[in-house]
């Protein structure tokens, strides 16, 4: 097989984000929390100036011509989404305002009318906070239970153990694509296969994959898949919630008030199409539309050179951090998105974070909304260093460079 | 209350030599921290923490001769630092002038832009709890 040797011009990639050339605390800005949110794209950034200049209308109920315009804009980027994650058609495509709310949306309005008492939803060990609480509290109404698919030494999903827990009672396995902790790139393929196979509904969070690998719904064949724009070099406020047309079509609406309906009486309302059924209101037009650019971005470059870039700075990194006396990697999979998350023997995670913070670099410390992992793990948290696109190997030296200092400064 | 005065004071000197500089400052926060005497290890319990810190803090009163004595500890270096600011300024003193002391230094330090909003929250709740531990070492003082 040829190898992927198509080398991207990095420098020109971060012209394109004029975020990262500032100083932060009299230091070159070195920003690696990527995985909480990347930075915007300067297309995305224009495309909402634009959008509020030239634009701005509500959607779908005005016949004047910026209207027309903005819901025009704002479909086109529905269509894009769906090209993007090859949906069978744009109406499985749901704007919400966020991974979190895809996530709730599907707990509630498909809980609400296929959750009984004693039926039972598989989570996994590496999951955020997001895809666990909203299915507590429909397990809580609901009288259902669940079950948390356990992991190895190395953050990996233990798939044995998966299928052990698949029974008659099973009604949804919603697991993350990959591990926002830990970076473990989980075989949701192998997942969805298994439940499909014994009629169970499957939800992937790829909150954390859709800005690193090529998303295709249909060959992954879930039910329904979540991801956020602002992960992926787009606005905040944005997320996507793909849902089969047979199920958004059976399920409740999720909230109720203008757009989502077709006729409105006070006593009765019947509900509009999918997949206006679940955008009640007005929906944040501006950031959506400018979303596209987002996914034009990522389409100019490519998954594989994105990734080919990203795998490069997660192996320089790991050796690099290997050889720093009292670095733990915390999660070691086979598979890994580029998120190194560690601990250095004798230096706490958050004075870790602040003395980074000092020399200009960003990462992320804490539990990073996966209590049940941290606890699981017998940690309060780790630190964590996430890459993308735009970041550089000289970086990695720079920060490095710091941890090194930062670990002298506690030896 | 002008023992309290003239030790805010002697901080903000010291950290005016620091120039704004918030590498060094940190540094110099986490020299101190180490400075701080020993907590004894019966005591860091679940009872002697300092509630609203995201670092765990553990503290304790006492009263000798009619003077707050105040032990602390925490499990990061900064935040050890930083209780260890407070101690300095305010052992030693009466309950009546630890409930009464206007805590000022900070600001005039420059603190909250190299702390940040979680950690101020934080050093904000260990000044109410040492002022609330005064607040009954004099209740109980009264009482003998």
């Amino acid at each position: 097989m040829e190898a992927v040797s198509q080398k991207i011009d990095i420098e020109n990639i971060r012209k394109r984000f004029p975020v990262l050339n500032q100083e932060v605390n009299g230091k070159p800005l070195i920003y690696f929390d990527n995985a909480a949110s990347s930075q915007t794209v300067d297309s995305v950034v224009d495309s909402v100036v634009n959008f509020y200049e030239a634009d701005h209308a509500n959607i779908h109920r005005g016949i004047h011509t910026l209207a027309e315009r903005s819901t025009k804009a704002y479909e086109a980027t529905r269509e894009h989404v769906h090209k993007f994650i090859n949906s069978a058609e744009a109406d499985e495509i749901i704007f919400t305002k966020g991974t979190t709310e895809s996530i709730n949306l599907v707990a509630h309005s498909w809980g609400s009318v296929n959750l009984k008492e004693g039926d039972e939803i598989i989570l996994s060990q590496l999951e955020h906070h997001s895809n666990i609480v909203p299915w507590q509290l429909i397990a809580k109404q609901k009288g259902a239970k669940i079950k948390v698919i356990p992991i190895n030494e190395k953050g990996e999903l233990d798939l044995a153990e998966y299928k052990k827990l698949v029974n008659e009672k099973t009604k949804m396995v919603a697991v993350n694509y990959i591990s926002n902790s830990l970076g473990t790139i989980n075989p949701v393929r192998v997942i969805i296969d298994y439940a499909f196979q014994r009629g169970v509904a499957t939800l992937i969070d790829a909150a954390q994959a859709a800005p690193h690998l090529k998303i295709d719904v249909q060959d992954l064949n879930c039910d329904f898949l979540a991801f956020s724009s602002h992960k992926m070099y787009g606005p905040t406020g944005i997320g996507i919630l793909f849902g089969r047309r047979e199920l958004l079509e059976s399920i409740p609406p999720y909230q109720g008030g203008g757009e989502m309906i077709k006729d409105v009486s006070f006593e009765e309302t019947s509900y509009n199409d999918i997949p206006y059924k679940f955008e009640a209101g007005t929906p944040n037009i501006g950031d959506t539309i400018a979303f596209d650019k987002a996914m034009s971005f990522i389409e100019e470059i490519g998954y594989e050179a994105i990734q080919s870039h990203e795998n490069e700075l997660l192996d320089y990194a790991t050796n690099k951090l290997n050889q720093i006396k009292g670095f733990k990697p915390i999660g070691t999979a086979e598979k890994k998105a580029s998120v190194i998350s560690f601990l250095v023997e004798g230096v706490h995670p958050y004075d870790l974070g602040q003395l980074m913070d000092v020399k200009g670099i960003a990462v992320r410390t804490g539990h990073h909304c996966t209590q049940p992992l941290m606890d699981y793990l017998g940690i309060d948290g780790t630190v964590r260093a996430s890459f993308a696109i735009y970041n550089t190997e000289e970086e990695i030296d720079l920060f490095c460079e710091a941890l090194q200092q930062i670990v002298n400064r506690f030896s | 209350m002008d023992l309290i005065k003239k030790r805010q004071e002697e901080i903000i000197e010291e950290f005016a030599l620091l120039d704004g500089d918030m590498e060094m400052a940190l540094n110099y926060i986490m020299e101190l921290g180490d400075e701080l005497s020993s907590f004894p290890e019966e005591e860091r319990i679940e009872d002697n923490i300092v509630k609203g810190c995201q670092s765990k803090v553990w503290m304790t009163a006492s009263l000798d001769q009619g003077r707050v004595k105040f032990k602390s500890d925490s499990n990061t270096a900064i935040t050890k630092g930083l209780v260890s600011l407070l101690v300095r300024v305010l052992n030693q003193s009466s309950p009546e002038d630890v409930i009464n002391a206007e805590i000022y230094f900070p600001g005039q330090i420059g603190m909250d832009r190299f702390i940040g909003t979680q950690r101020s929250n934080g050093f904000a709740a260990m000044i109410k709890q040492m002022k609330l531990y005064a607040v009954a070492l004099s209740a109980k003082d009264q009482t003998i």
